[in-house]
């Protein structure tokens, strides 16, 4: 599995506010390596967050993104002991889970 | 050149008593901010909120207690100064002299120390290719970006108690006011005076204690240029290719010399830990 993601989840009365930090390459295809070969592409396809086992959030990405992205977005009617879990595939069929419990805000 | 200058140096500073460092007795009146400079710190504290930097310092504090390297050994044992395995503090607390070594080192080049000694890799292939690039980050990167986080939110503290501290702080302030290289630049052409400016970048004036932490501050630092980590280390080496000047050794003394002279300038300020450059 690749590296770990970093999860931040700020509860704000029932509204959590999610930022995470996601290592990836993120390799638009375009770019040259020192010795003058393409890299090839290799993005974050899909990311996608449950809570409690509930889809919350789902997005499809592109090679556009930034290498080591930080991801923000805010989900309705969530409350502490919660479970949030993230999941993001790439185009190389590479997944990576990461889970965090949500805490009083 | 360099050697033959720390030499001399050396050799001047064997006789003399304490030097004291640069900072002023009376507060010299605060550098001026622009709006543009004032908008561009407000905007590297938003980036700050969620760095990058994190993944190095969670890979390098997993470097730091798996058991690696030719004599399969954890790093755990690696005294920077502080005790053997004690990191928390450590970064703040350096360069210092370490008796083992009988000279005076810097984070960077104690953690190459203790992955030679404890872990037995080889010292010439972690030279070979020391920075980061958009493929690879070196492993003393991210255990120096682990170690630094440990020292978040302390005072810049380096010890100069020891003879060898004094005079290596000595050296360093050789280097910086050197002149040399085909545009006659030292680290003082730019970072010597007040109010100075390249292009967007405002040039924060090392001789002043309030300044000195600036070249402290933020590294090691993610670059998002690129996506890489890098150092100190990596940032005196871009210093002397901006100059022109011959590339410096990685982990060389001359390097520990210049970071010794920028530590004690910033001594007391409070380092925030890894940070996020443009």
């Amino acid at each position: 599995m690749a590296d770990p993601m970093k999860i931040r989840a700020k509860l704000e009365g029932d509204v959590l506010d999610v930022r995470v930090l996601m290592a990836h390459p993120m390799e638009t295809g375009q770019r040259k390596d020192a010795a003058g070969n393409l890299v090839p592409l290799h993005f974050i396809q899909t990311i996608t967050a449950q809570l409690n086992g509930k889809p919350v959030f789902e997005a499809e990405t592109s090679q556009a993104i930034s290498r080591n992205p930080v991801f923000g977005f805010k989900v309705k009617g969530a409350k502490a002991g919660d479970k949030l879990s993230i999941t993001w595939t790439d185009n190389k069929g590479d997944k990576r889970t990461d889970e965090t419990t949500v805490g009083s805000g | 050149m360099i050697r033959t200058l720390a030499l001399c140096a050396a050799a001047a500073v064997a006789a003399a008593a304490h030097v004291p460092p640069a900072a002023a007795q009376s507060k010299p009146p605060a550098v001026e901010r622009d709006a543009t400079t004032a908008e561009f710190e407000k905007f590297r504290a938003v980036l700050e909120a969620d760095n990058p930097a994190e993944l190095f310092e969670a890979n390098g504090a997993e470097l730091w207690k798996t058991p690696r390297g030719p004599k399969n050994a954890s790093l755990e044992r690696c005294d920077l100064g502080l005790g053997p395995g004690v990191v928390k503090g450590a970064y703040v607390q350096l360069p210092r002299y370490f008796a083992d070594t009988g000279k005076v080192m810097d984070a960077e080049q104690r953690i190459v120390h203790c992955m030679v000694t404890l872990q037995g890799f080889d010292a010439a292939a972690l030279a070979r290719q020391p920075f980061s690039n958009e493929t690879r980050t070196p492993d003393p990167v991210a255990i120096t970006t682990f170690v630094a986080g440990q020292s978040r939110g302390m005072k810049i503290a380096p010890p100069q108690t020891h003879p060898q501290e004094r005079a290596t702080y000595a050296i360093g302030r050789e280097i910086f006011f050197y002149r040399a290289g085909g545009y006659d630049f030292s680290c003082a052409s730019c970072h010597g005076e007040d109010g100075k400016r390249i292009r967007t970048q405002q040039l924060p004036n090392f001789t002043r204690a309030d300044e000195a932490i600036r070249s402290y501050q933020g590294w090691p630092g993610y670059r998002m240029t690129g996506g890489v980590m890098h150092t100190l280390q990596w940032r005196l080496w871009d210093c002397f290719r901006q100059q022109r000047f011959p590339e410096p050794g990685y982990v060389s003394d001359s390097l520990t010399a210049l970071l010794t002279y920028l530590a004690v300038n910033a001594r007391d300020q409070v380092y925030k830990g890894p940070g996020i450059k443009r």
